[in-house]
């Protein structure tokens, strides 16, 4: 008798961990891959006809038509009337940072206090966040997360979207320091006037040109110190100054997060300035650039945008903000297409398509979510592009993956063939029919 | 300076409001005319006499007189209709009670807001006009027409049902438990709030009632027989509350989570209330077989999810697990933003749920409509219905397509060739600022639009 009870219990077990065995992401493959019988838009160098990719080692191995580069031993994906993209990458989220914005303790991307330099998204990045899968099945296959808040907020990282800890999903840990910009607007609840505007900007120009005086001074200091210590006193540590270094000698892009049109002429005057000439600097955000687009090309100034807000001036027209980055690209400014987003980062394919329908064309909106960004971050000789020895970031559609009537069928990242499952798709799994007697 | 202004709003209204009620006559030729209610008309026509559909086929020819469009290559469908916006309202939300039945957007409506146009220049011709979600039982909605630069009046959509908001969960626990003090803290008190109030309204109606024929009898008691009742004072908040149990008002009820779903139509079917939708419903998708049992209405977001806890276990999958379950479901925007692409937040269905093209044209024309009792009016293209349609550049459900043209009652109200950047009717000084738009290049969304005007009332 209790042998049958414990028959039974084990049982149940088994077949309950079954079920839950279910609710769980998938394990990816990982190995030797081929795809086969595609359109392959390489972006770096156009589009080849049932071409094939292979993947081999985390890596792409092969981008072309030969088939004797497939191996017996390469497991065979057959795409044929399917399309082979680069991974899209949005940079612009708090993707990982934040899981429940309304509910403050899981909002970990803003850090009390103005200055904030070493701040690292990459520590605070989530990676079993349930918004990742969910971002990754569409097609993005890699982020930039960043920290918001205060006028120096952190620095932003860019990640790839599988994997268990930060340490494997970083492409760069310190992709970016975020700025953001002292803004003179006025308008709203901001009822200062001119003259208190102008003081509050100059006090926080030169706060900020102080503190990125001290920041080379300090980097000269500890370069001296590390080339030659001999004889030296070790200068002290300052955790501020030293998370600064890399951006004051250009290694470190610095994302000046700004908007309205005076902002914008504020900062590139500010960039312009010869004291500045050794910064990489972005611009993030900038929903007005359109106005001054011209001066933004001549700074020559990448800029990271979205299509899918309100026109930021009640007299805009009611397309401006489809239009900006094809606006900023005519004039001849780097653009790469970001969502802002957080749980929505999956929304990228469709301000991608925005921006292409309104004056940016299909082409270049894909490149504004592959290739410009690796090449805004330093990082397009890893991603970007479907090019032999890039880093295996890619999926397959079945048509414009900006169209929603398209399907993402396959994500790649890191060469690992992604299951494409999400809470929402185990959700709908469940749920679809759901057993109406069971209530 | 004030003095312009006002001249400005002045000859901005009546320039405008002079068609409002216009009612327009219009033949479209050689397009392909997504009916929505029946098959898809490849090279079809279409003419709208004096605001009504009068002919729907091929090789129809125009009455003389009638302004002729070359529909070749493009597509026709109904106006989009939003079940949940607030697009232009005055005020939102009334939040000093957690019920306020008595309140109302009939006269909160900026017909001037020039969200209306951009919303036009999406293809949407209606909207329901929502109080926000700050109460369990909120005010009454409007049912709009978008005809911009009108009157209050001129906006209203004739014959259109009356409508009420009622909210579930987070918002109303966090406004009055939460922020004030007072019941509702949980759930739980969200649906003795409801009980109670319907109580109360039934037994005052009872007393009501037996008060005015006492009055009656003694009014009529010429010889004085009849002692003069204790008066039972008109109580407008009861009244409405009656009105919803004898399915006059069609309620609108702001809700996540599947078991407040659950407890709603439990409470609706103790007091016989039929005919109502969840509005959001982020998780109607759990209780999908229930919400079909009750005949409930339900119209949701597209993708919105996780920005607060009560939609983190929510899925984009939402409505075509609705839809295949038999329940009538829209799409809303509940966004000045989303609001302008609505077609394309119905494609999303079809991008994640697979759902068919048809039935995802269907959550934003014929559903939605359905679910404000304006479906005998508008929705489809039909003969006998409302001349409320947008003319694309392409299928509407690609996101290449534009709205080139939109009419409500056969008048044009948007036309892409002839567009002005600057399409303000109500001209204000703050108008030479930006918005008060968020610094920071990362926008995040921590709550819905159904709260806007509250957390200035309430400290948290």
């Amino acid at each position: 008798m209790k042998s049958i009870k414990i028959t039974a219990l084990l049982g149940f077990l088994l077949l309950f961990s079954g079920a839950l065995e279910a609710q769980i992401t998938d394990k990816p493959e990982y190995g030797k891959i081929a795809i086969i019988g595609a359109t392959v838009h390489t972006v770096s160098n156009g589009s080849i006809e049932q071409g094939i990719v292979t993947i081999h080692n985390g890596n792409i191995e092969y981008v072309g038509t030969d088939r004797s580069k497939v191996g017996s031993d390469y497991k065979v994906i057959e795409a044929t009337g399917k399309h082979v993209y680069p991974g899209f990458m949005d940079s612009g989220t708090s993707l990982g940072l934040v899981e429940i914005n309304a509910v403050p303790v899981t909002v970990d991307n803003r850090e009390v206090g103005n200055i904030n330099p070493n701040m690292l998204a990459f520590t605070a990045w989530n990676p079993h966040s349930a918004a990742i899968p969910v971002t990754r099945v569409s097609g993005v296959t890699h982020v930039l997360t960043a920290p918001q808040g205060g006028l120096v907020s952190g620095q932003a990282a860019i990640m790839d979207l599988w994997g268990y800890s930060p340490d494997s999903m970083a492409v760069d840990a310190t992709a970016g320091m975020v700025l953001n910009w002292p803004s003179v607007r006025s308008g709203g609840w901001n009822r200062r006037t001119p003259e208190q505007m102008e003081k509050q900007y100059k006090e926080t120009i030169g706060a900020l040109n102080k503190l990125l005086d001290n920041a080379r001074f300090y980097d000269q200091m500890m370069s001296e110190f590390e080339s030659n210590p001999n004889g030296k006193v070790k200068p002290e540590k300052n955790q501020h100054l030293e998370a600064m270094r890399e951006m004051v000698n250009g290694q470190t892009p610095i994302i000046i997060s700004v908007s309205s049109e005076k902002d914008i002429l504020n900062a590139i005057e500010w960039s312009n300035h010869e004291d500045h000439s050794d910064l990489n600097i972005v611009f993030a955000g900038v929903e007005e650039g359109w106005r001054v687009a011209e001066e933004i090309a001549e700074a020559g100034i990448p800029c990271l945008v979205s299509t899918l807000y309100t026109p930021t001036r009640a007299y805009d027209h009611v397309h401006r903000p489809y239009e900006n980055p094809g606006a900023l690209m005519k004039a001849g400014v780097k653009v790469a297409i970001m969502t802002g987003e957080v749980e929505n980062v999956r929304n990228l394919p469709f301000n991608a398509g925005y921006a292409a329908a309104y004056g940016m064309g299909t082409e270049e909106a894909v490149k504004a979510v592959t290739i410009n960004p690796a090449q805004i971050f330093g990082v397009d000789h890893l991603l970007g592009s479907l090019e032999a020895g890039k880093q295996a970031n890619l999926f397959i559609s079945t048509g414009d993956p900006f169209e929603p009537l398209s399907q993402i069928e396959q994500v790649f990242i890191a060469g690992f063939q992604i299951p494409m499952d999400s809470r929402h798709t185990q959700l709908f799994e469940e749920f679809l029919d759901r057993d109406a007697t069971q209530n | 300076m004030k003095k312009i202004t006002y001249i400005f709003i002045i000859i901005g209204v009546f320039s405008v409001s002079a068609f409002a009620q216009d009612k327009g006559s219009v033949f479209i030729e050689n397009a392909t005319l997504v009916t929505v209610t029946d098959d898809i008309i490849e090279n079809g026509d279409i003419l709208i006499t004096n605001g009504v559909i009068t002919q729907i086929g091929t090789d129809l020819s125009a009455p003389a007189g009638v302004t002729v469009i070359d529909g070749t290559g493009k597509f026709v469908m109904p106006g989009i209709i939003d079940a949940h916006s607030h697009l232009n309202t005055v005020s939102t939300n009334e939040a000093r009670n957690p019920v306020t039945a008595e309140v109302t957007m009939e006269e909160s409506i900026d017909p001037n807001e020039v969200s209306i146009y951009r919303a036009l220049a999406g293809g949407v011709t209606s909207i329901h006009l929502m109080h926000g979600s700050a109460n369990v039982i909120g005010g009454q909605g409007e049912t709009l027409k978008l005809r911009y630069g009108s009157t209050q009046d001129g906006m209203r959509f004739d014959g259109a049902k009356r409508t009420i908001k009622f909210a579930l969960g987070e918002n109303p626990t966090r406004v009055h438990g939460q922020g004030n003090g007072i019941l509702p803290r949980t759930r739980m008190g969200v649906e003795q709030i409801i009980r109670s109030h319907f109580d109360e309204a039934l037994d005052y109606r009872v007393k009501r009632e037996a008060y005015l024929s006492a009055k009656q009898k003694y009014e009529s008691d010429r010889r004085g027989r009849t002692a003069p009742p204790v008066p039972v004072a008109k109580n407008l908040r009861y009244d409405v509350l009656n009105d919803i149990i004898d399915g006059e008002i069609l309620v609108h009820c702001h809700s996540y989570r599947a078991d407040e779903i659950l407890m709603l139509m439990r409470v609706f079917n103790d007091y016989g209330i039929k005919n109502y939708t969840f509005q959001h419903a982020n998780e109607a998708f759990k209780v999908a077989p229930e919400i079909a049992k009750n005949g409930a209405y339900t119209s949701v977001f597209a993708d919105w999810w996780a920005y607060k806890f009560e939609v983190y276990y929510s899925t984009a999958f939402n409505a075509t697990i609705l839809n295949e379950n038999g329940v009538t479901n829209s799409i809303n925007s509940d966004s000045n933003e989303l609001i302008r692409h609505l077609n394309h937040e119905a494609a999303k269905t079809v991008r994640y749920g697979q759902t068919s093209e048809a039935d995802a044209l269907k959550m934003i024309t014929i559903n939605p409509a359905m679910q404000l009792g304006i479906a005998d009016k508008v929705g489809s293209l039909e003969v006998g219905k409302q001349g409320d349609i947008a003319i694309w550049s392409g299928h509407p459900l690609s996101i290449y397509s534009k709205v080139e043209q939109t009419y409500i009652d056969g008048t044009k109200y948007f036309d892409l060739a002839n567009d002005p950047v600057d399409m303000r009717i109500d001209i204000s000084s703050d108008d030479n600022y930006e918005e008060s738009f968020t610094t920071g290049f990362i926008k995040g969304r921590e709550a819905d639009a159904c709260m806007s005007d509250v957390f200035q009332l309430i400290q948290e």
